[in-house]
Order: C-alpha cells, then structure tokens, then sequence
C-alpha cells in the first residue's frame, strides 16, 4: 500500500456536513417537503448526520431513507458471483417531494444513475437534489451534484476513501495512489 | 458469502449459510414487491425458460412473476404444447433450448432426478421446480422464510409434518432445509405414508396426529396426492380426513402462535378443513406471497455477475 495524504480530518468533516445541511435548508427555504436518501453505504451514515444537523438548527427531523442501489447496476452481468444486497428501506411517500440524495465520493456517476432510477419506482418526487461529501471528478455520465463538500483534483490511479466512525471507527478523508 | 453453485436441484447438502443468504436476500426482494414499481433491472439480458412437464398454477406464475419482476426475458413451456408430444427427448428438447441462448431453465417433470439429469449438461442454470417424489427446493426455501419471518429465527421450534410423506417432494425438501438450521421435525401420516427409513434423516415419527401436533410451532399439511394413490395406501380419503385431516377441533387444541401451512393445492375436507384453511392461524397465502421473493432470491443469486466492490463511484 502506498502513501495516504489526508484529505479531511474529523472536525473538519463536520464541518462540511454541517455546512451541506445549512445549504440544503438556504436552497429549499426550510424543511418544508424534504427527505434526505442515503446510499449504502457511508452515503446513508452520512445521509443520517444531515438528518441530525437539520434538527438541531430547525427544531424538525426530516424523514430518512436508505438505497441500496445493488439491483440497479449496470455491470452485474460480468461473470462471477453476485453481490450481497443489503436492502433499501424508505418508509414514507416521496410523491411530490424534494429528495435530497446523499454519498460519500462523486466519481463516474454510475451510482448515482442507478439511484436516480430505484428512487423514481418509488414514485415521483417534486426534485431530486445531489449532495456529496467528495467530487472527484472522472464523469462518465451526464451527472452533477447540487451540494459538495469538498472537490478533488485527482488522478484515475488514485483512491479517495471515506471512513466514517459507524463503519470505519474513524471520521476522516484520505487519497492515495493505487499502483496500475 | 456467495452462493457458489450452478444449479439448485435440491435442498440436500445446501450449507446452513446458503439457505440463510437465499432467505435474507428474498427479504430484499419482499421490500421490492411492495414498491410502486414492483420491478428491477438487475437481470435485462438474461433469459429463463419454464419448462413444465407437469401441471402447476402457483409454482409456474410464482416464477414467471419472479422472473418478470427481475427484468429478465421468460418463456415458458408446457408438456402438452411442446415436441415431447411429437416424441422428442428430454435431453434434445433442452439441447434446443440452450441452443436459443438460455441463461436459466426451470424444469418441473414427473421423474426423480430429471433436473440432475440436466444440470450436468447444460451451461444454463438449472432449478429445480419438483422432480417426482424428490424435492421441491424452492417451495421448501418458502417455506422457511415463512415460518423464519413469524418466528424471527428456527431456534427451538418444533415443526409437523402431516400427510403424505412417501410422495412428497415438498415434505422432502423441507426436512432437509429444517433440519440444517436447527429446527426439530416431526413427521406424521399412516404407516403407509411414511417411507422406511425416514428417521435417518433425524426426523422423528408419529402416527397418531393428535400426539403429533400437540405443542407444536408449525403444522406443515400435505396435500393428499390423488393422482399418486394407485397402490392402496389409504382405504377412503373420508377415513384419512377423520384420522388425519386438521379440522377445527385439532386447531383449537394447537398452542397460541402456532402456524398452519399448506403447500397447496388445497383438497378441502380431505387434509384440512376449509375453516382451517382460512381460520386466523393459516399462513398459506403468505406462503404464496413469499414465494415470488424467494424464486427471485434464488435467480438472482444463481445469475453471476462479478462486481468489484467500491468501484463504481
């Protein structure tokens, strides 16, 4: 393994995580018809800190959702075994709401096409809103989030990892290089 | 963990780690029957045939609907429509089959061990959808999830197993399920319906149902096989129903919590009595539903598709 930089340290990633759940609420003037949607894995942590932020400034806790978006990708074909799927749990109608999709590390934008895809069988929301914590940049697809925490200049040999205390026992960003 | 087979043929030797993956993942699969849009994309491109050599209502639709809701292709096929008619073999007719580029035959046939038979020259997956008086994979993974979604777990649970063990592949196919997690069965029916030798299995035998059912978490009602009744098992399906059949009074007696199943189809009267059937305790058509979710758990898990995780970002 090569040398990790650290990109964001503990207190600086709540930092953006409140500074993301501030923005959420200048950009819908509130609470008023939001839902925040995680994707397993460390989006739906994140997804939840956001929730727990919007509280603690408003008052109100919005409804949290979580994606597994396993079903939807578009590279399960490959032979070989397939993936374990954890589940999607999103108890409450998103019909006319403003979702606000969360992940960790913006990358191709294929996770995020497959999430926009298993959320609109759930019904149809007024808006689906992007936040990340991490844009990387290497688009693949068409795709742009609305709330970024911190962008990346990096290079297709290289890995941003995202740990998150629920998961990883720590909070905190880091890069390295992947040898090719 | 990973289901690292080809084929599911029975639930003989499938690891207790296997069956809970395939129970956990239909669990996924349940929430995604209960969408708007009961349907995912995960399997476009692949194609399954359901070839049918005997007859089925729920077992068929179970798995077109499995397959459906999945987004894979399907056909299927049955004995009276097919060139078995015309003479054709087994063998050539799946050969065919394969040759239009199938990713997953499902087989249904009246000999034992015809899925065997199959699986170990095809490239397609196989699954078995009830060979004879073998196994019924699938119905007995249902029928665990049934009773694991009531209970939580099969930990102490004691489960009967009433009727005609001899010709039932679903009676098979559950033993061997139950008994690699945990928990206890009892089978029970007259002498001449319960094969010599079963006990090998670590079941235990009961022949007087009122014993059997008595304390029991589960009663598990098999159907009365009319069109395998040639050899005089039984003197008159009436005696059966006064000495076997589950009726109200034998309901009443069951402890509070007890489930009865029902693998379907129902002879009314004879195995069990229609106020039973549909009486507060009766999970049969939770059975039905969970099917769906456990056939599509199955497909998907048996699909492939190597994904590298953390990849895709």
């Amino acid at each position: 393994m090569t040398a990790r930089r650290t990109v964001l340290e503990q207190r600086e990633m709540h930092w953006v995580v409140t500074r993301l759940s501030h923005e959420i609420l200048e950009r819908n003037r509130g609470i008023r018809d939001l839902v925040v949607v995680g994707i397993r894995t460390r989006g739906a942590h994140l997804a939840a800190r956001i929730v727990r932020e919007i509280e603690a400034i408003e008052g109100h806790r919005v409804p949290l959702g979580i994606l597994d978006i396993t079903l939807y990708r578009d590279d399960l074909q490959d032979v070989g075994p397939q993936p374990v799927i954890r589940g999607t749990d999103i108890p409450f109608d998103i019909e006319e709401k403003v979702v606000v999709l969360v992940d960790d590390v913006l990358y191709t934008g294929r996770t995020v096409r497959a999430a926009l895809d298993e959320i609109i069988d759930f019904g149809r929301p007024k808006r689906i809103w992007l936040a990340v914590l991490i844009d990387r940049g290497h688009r693949e697809l068409p795709i742009a989030a609305d709330f970024v925490g911190e962008r990346l200049q990096t290079a297709e040999n290289e890995v941003v990892e995202v740990m998150v205390t629920e998961e990883d026992g720590e909070d905190s960003v880091y890069m390295r290089e992947i040898a090719k | 963990m990973k289901l690292a087979r080809k084929d599911l043929l029975g639930l003989e030797g499938v690891a207790r780690e296997e069956i809970e993956l395939i129970l956990n993942t239909a669990g996924t699969f349940k929430e995604v029957l209960q969408r708007k849009i009961p349907k995912v994309p995960t399997l476009r491109g692949k194609t399954a045939v359901n070839l049918f050599f005997e007859a089925s209502t729920r077992t068929r639709v179970s798995f077109e609907l499995a397959e459906k809701r999945l987004s894979a292709d399907s056909v299927s096929i049955a004995k009276a429509m097919s060139s078995a008619e015309k003479g054709e073999t087994l063998l050539d007719t799946v050969r065919n089959l394969q040759a239009m580029k199938i990713d997953f035959l499902i087989i249904r046939h009246p000999a034992s061990g015809a899925p065997h038979f199959l699986a170990s020259r095809l490239d397609a997956a196989v699954i078995n959808a009830g060979d004879g008086a073998h196994e019924h994979p699938t119905q007995g993974l249902l029928d665990l999830f049934t009773v694991r979604e009531r209970f939580g777990s099969f930990e102490g649970l004691r489960i009967v197993i009433v009727g005609d063990v001899l010709h039932s592949r679903v009676a098979r196919s559950n033993v061997f399920g139950l008994r690699t997690v945990g928990a206890r069965v009892t089978l029970c029916g007259p002498r001449t319906f319960l094969p010599k030798g079963i006990e090998a299995l670590g079941v235990e035998i009961e022949t007087d149902v009122d014993r059997a059912i008595e304390g029991a978490d589960v009663v598990m009602v098999l159907r009365i096989q009319k069109e395998r009744q040639d050899g005089c098992f039984l003197p008159t399906l009436r005696e059966y129903a006064v000495l076997f059949g589950i009726n109200r009074k034998r309901a009443d007696r069951l402890k509070p919590g007890c489930l009865i199943m029902h693998p379907g189809p129902i002879n009314r009267g004879v195995e069990i009595e229609p106020e039973v059937a549909d009486g507060p305790r009766s999970v049969i058509l939770d059975q039905v539903t969970n099917g769906v979710a456990v056939r599509m758990a199955v497909i998907y898990l048996l699909s492939g598709g190597e994904v590298e995780h953390g990849v895709v970002g």
